[in-house]
């Protein structure tokens, strides 16, 4: 049976085998970062190709179908044309944070790669407090944004990064407290803890409403997070024109692009994670017979399959709903999301105390 | 009364979002509902009405013949000056002189299709054809001469 | 007066007490077109709203005087694009009235049907462009969708989608394309099943209610005293339906209501767009198969003269009251020719109901005034 597992260990051995263990470690460190960003590189160009044709077959349209069979290489084709136009830099840009902030962006991504275990013991570092660690880095990518807005001396830049600013400090309240019930459930920090204890059933099936509030709860604040529609205010397309990167072309202008993917990927990596299973087969109590064909789909389909669910859904929001304004945004957060979550964790540690959870 | 309301705003907007959401996952689920047209692919297929107004153009028949009498009604018509009739003297067998066309200048790039041309005509000599893809590299050729060399006119037409 | 220099001098530089001014426009995704708003910010809220006009000035009316009453018609689809045939309704009705030209009755009833079928047409292509600047996409395309089947019908009879020039004084270019009954019902039918489709996405969301609701509030004063017409007056209470109150054609033998929400907000402004779509499809539903037979066009003379005099005619396209005002000296052409263009006037509301709101209000707000820039350049 294919696992990622199998080929992790024996790469691990043979290089173990053949060099010193510092050398092997270092190995495996490159080996390491060039596959992450390969899977940066892929993960942009299938993302943006899905984005561009659940849009159109929303919107009654095709989508991209020229290049390749059904359009399968039109992303590869903008990428290039990106990379081949020229990056103008505004003449009173800050230069050095101005070319820093796409890289910080970037750089965000990257390091939430770490803890996510995207098939069964496939995880780059599968660090004891995994869930502090995510919900603490996903929070620098705004310094990345305002760095963008502020550096391009352009003020629908700067309006959009200090819309972001606001945005992505009162999400993450709501962000986290979803995360938390499932840590409350879970009575551990750790991802490949999580993972395991859904064993048996999600925590969406076995935590009852709390959990399924939960899930709501974090869909809504990590779209609001990567900055998607309905909560696209930094970018705002028809009030700033592109927000915060509306002085950006070319390679920049691309890695932003990719980075806010790439942000979808990870919060969605996430959520799969934490409510449903992770690379975790469906099983379904004790129906033997039923869990052991599931056990047959190799875990990193699972994992990728629950991830592009997600984004599906979070794609299916931007091309359905219109955008709200920065006030309703802050008070959808206050007023709305931040009390139901506050009893929402009331209610699941009621629940995890009295272990009334499967 | 307070939570009342509260929990009913939740679940009205929460409702209201999900019923659009149904609506454009039905049509993301049913391809069929899709309207785009593979242009340049469906040329063969593709039926424009025959009175869309693409061009001004002058039928002539098997004998390269048109109806065209030279009576620059289309010329006075046009708002723009979009038409320029260049007439001449034909002389006939029996040594009568009588108007007719030399060139019908017809420049396309400052047609609006407002038909009045074809309206003004009083011997059908010109109509409206239903082409549209009329760009070119090079902006001379949207001047046209809409006569066919050699061609005369039809008897019997004054 | 306007001061190139000095704009470009004001806009660089933050404004007192920490202003922001900034450009929204001639190149920008929500004015749909040329407009240019000179914006002052406070944070997000908007303290003045200054719209710089002439970007797309083709001096048409001046254009008008050089062209024959034949020929100065189809100029004026190319002013408010979206409602040219009502457009070129005007400019005929004008001519008929200056030279006393009897209109058979069957060009009559077209060109009503025409005239709201365009309406519709543009108030489908506002609802799409509407949703779009306020960051829902999808509408757009489904709005779109009817309103190919109404550039079909017009591209049938008319010969052209979007700048007809099917009406010439008299009556009609030519006769109706045989099809058009059919197609027109067919139409009826598809807009009055895809109808509840606006209602889910658009009208019934929460968030597109609350981001038009209480926003860009126009009392019935105001409006009157801008000189507002058409959907903008009609959503703060102002009955100016010059449908009903000047009916021309024959407006007056059918059955519609004329839709007054007195919120003034750009909700009302939305929600009468809405019920206008449907009193068209009711006025169509009258008118279609009633449509007497006989000539389309009526007996003129070859070359027009309208008498010496002054000549107004007014009608009622998508966006409020167009009215056509000729000066004539008894020759072929206009001597002086004024178009009153309903967007001008909607236009000059702008800073009134969305200064003190916020970036994202002026979206509502300017969308729901639904302005097409070459009506209010010309």
């Amino acid at each position: 049976m294919f696992s990622l597992e199998g080929i992790t260990t024996s790469v691990q051995d043979w290089l173990f085998m053949k060099f010193n263990p510092t050398m092997a470690l270092a190995m495996e460190c490159v080996i390491v970062i060039l596959l992450s960003i390969s899977l940066f590189a892929i993960l942009g160009l299938i993302l943006v190709l899905m984005e561009r044709k659940v849009a159109a077959h929303i919107q009654i349209r095709l989508g991209p179908n020229r290049v390749g069979p059904g359009g399968m290489f039109q992303t590869v084709a903008d990428t290039l044309k990106l990379i081949m136009k020229e990056g103008l830099v505004p003449d009173k840009a800050d230069k050095f944070l101005f070319n820093l902030a796409p890289f910080v962006v970037m750089m965000v991504g990257m390091l939430l790669l770490a803890p996510i275990a995207f098939a069964k013991n496939f995880q780059i570092w599968d660090i004891n407090i995994g869930v502090l660690y995510i919900s603490a880095v996903s929070s620098l990518s705004v310094i990345g944004i305002l760095m963008a807005g502020w550096a391009s001396n352009n003020k629908y830049s700067l309006l959009g990064a200090m819309r972001s600013g606001a945005q992505i400090v009162s999400y993450e309240l709501s962000a986290g407290f979803a995360v938390l019930t499932i840590v409350v459930l879970t009575g551990s920090l750790q991802l490949s803890e999580i993972v395991k204890a859904q064993e048996n059933g999600w925590w969406i099936f076995k935590g009852h409403i709390p959990a399924l509030i939960a899930f709501v709860l974090y869909i809504i604040a990590v779209t609001a997070e990567t900055n998607r529609a309905p909560f696209d205010l930094a970018e705002a397309e028809s009030e700033l024109t592109a927000g915060f990167h509306t002085e950006y072309s070319g390679m920049r202008f691309a890695l932003f692009f990719l980075a806010e993917y790439i942000n979808i990927f990870i919060v969605c990596a996430i959520g799969a994670t934490l409510f449903f299973g992770g690379w975790m087969p469906l099983h379904i109590g004790n129906w033997e017979a039923f869990n052991h064909i599931m056990d047959y789909i190799p875990s990193s389909v699972w994992f990728m399959g629950k991830t592009f669910f997600l984004i599906f859904l979070i794609m299916w929001f931007r091309w359905t709903f219109p955008r709200l304004r920065v006030d309703q945004l802050l008070n959808l957060e206050w007023k709305y999301l931040l009390p139901i979550s506050l009893f929402n964790l009331l209610l699941v540690a009621i629940i995890a105390i009295l272990g009334w959870h499967f | 009364m307070f939570l009342k309301d509260y929990i009913s705003d939740v679940v009205n907007g929460v409702s209201s979002l999900l019923k659009g959401m149904r609506k454009t996952g039905y049509y993301f689920t049913h391809p069929k509902e899709i309207i785009t047209e593979q242009y340049p692919d469906n040329r063969a297929t593709l039926l424009l009405s025959e009175r869309f107004k693409g061009e001004v153009v002058m039928p002539h028949d098997a004998n390269n013949e048109h109806t065209c009498t030279g009576c620059t009604a289309c010329e006075l018509a046009c708002p723009n000056g979009t038409i320029k009739v260049v007439t001449k003297f034909e002389v006939s067998p029996e040594g009568k002189k009588k108007k007719a066309i030399d060139t019908l200048v017809y420049r396309l790039e400052l047609c609006t299709m407002c038909n009045l041309c074809i309206v003004a005509c009083p011997s059908d000599a010109i109509k409206m054809a239903p082409n549209f893809e009329h760009s070119v590299f090079d902006r001379t050729k949207l001047t046209k001469v809409l006569n066919q060399p050699g061609s005369k006119i039809r008897e019997g037409i004054e | 007066m306007y001061n190139q220099t000095e704009i470009i001098k004001d806009t660089s530089e933050l404004g007192a007490d920490g202003e922001l001014v900034i450009n929204m426009g001639p190149q920008h995704p929500a004015t749909h077109g040329v407009l240019h708003l000179v914006v002052t910010l406070n944070g997000e809220t908007i303290k003045k709203i200054e719209p710089h006009l002439g970007f797309i000035h083709r001096s048409i009316e001046k254009m008008c005087e050089s062209l024959t009453y034949r020929q100065f018609i189809y100029v004026t689809s190319r002013m408010d694009y979206l409602s040219s045939h009502i457009n070129n309704l005007g400019c005929a009705l004008l001519v008929e009235k200056g030279m006393q030209i009897e209109v058979p009755e069957r060009a009559k009833y077209i060109r009503v049907i025409l005239s709201e079928l365009t309406r519709i047409a543009s108030h489908e292509l506002w609802l799409g462009a509407m949703a779009m600047d306020l960051g829902a996409f999808t509408p757009f395309f489904y709005a779109f969708r009817e309103r190919e089947m109404i550039t079909d019908i017009m591209e049938d009879t008319c010969g052209a989608r979007l700048t007809m020039n099917y009406i010439v004084p008299g009556g009609l270019m030519y006769d109706l394309h045989p099809d058009f009954q059919k197609k027109v019902k067919a139409f009826i039918t598809q807009f009055k099943s895809k109808v509840t489709e606006y209602e889910d996405l658009v009208t019934n969301n929460i968030i597109f209610q609350s981001r038009t609701k209480g926003v860009g509030i126009l009392s019935a004063e105001d409006a009157i005293s801008y000189g507002c017409t058409g959907p903008v007056a009609r959503a703060s209470g102002v009955s100016c339906d010059i449908r009903k109150i000047y009916p021309y054609e024959v407006y007056d033998k059918v059955e519609f209501d004329e839709v007054i929400e007195t919120a003034g907000d750009s909700f009302a402004r939305y929600i009468v767009r809405v019920k206008e779509m449907n009193q068209s499809i009711r006025i169509i539903e009258q008118l279609i198969d009633n449509i007497p037979e006989g000539d389309f066009v009526g007996k003129t003379k070859n070359v027009l003269k309208l008498p010496k005099g002054e000549f107004y005619s007014r009608v009622e396209t998508a966006r409020g009251e167009f009215g056509v005002y000729v000066v004539s000296e008894g020759g072929t052409t206009p001597h002086r020719i004024k178009f009153r263009s309903p967007g001008f006037s909607n236009l000059s509301v702008l800073n009134h109901i969305a200064a003190g709101g916020m970036i994202g209000d002026l979206m509502a707000s300017m969308g729901t005034l639904d302005l097409v820039i070459p009506d209010i350049d010309r």
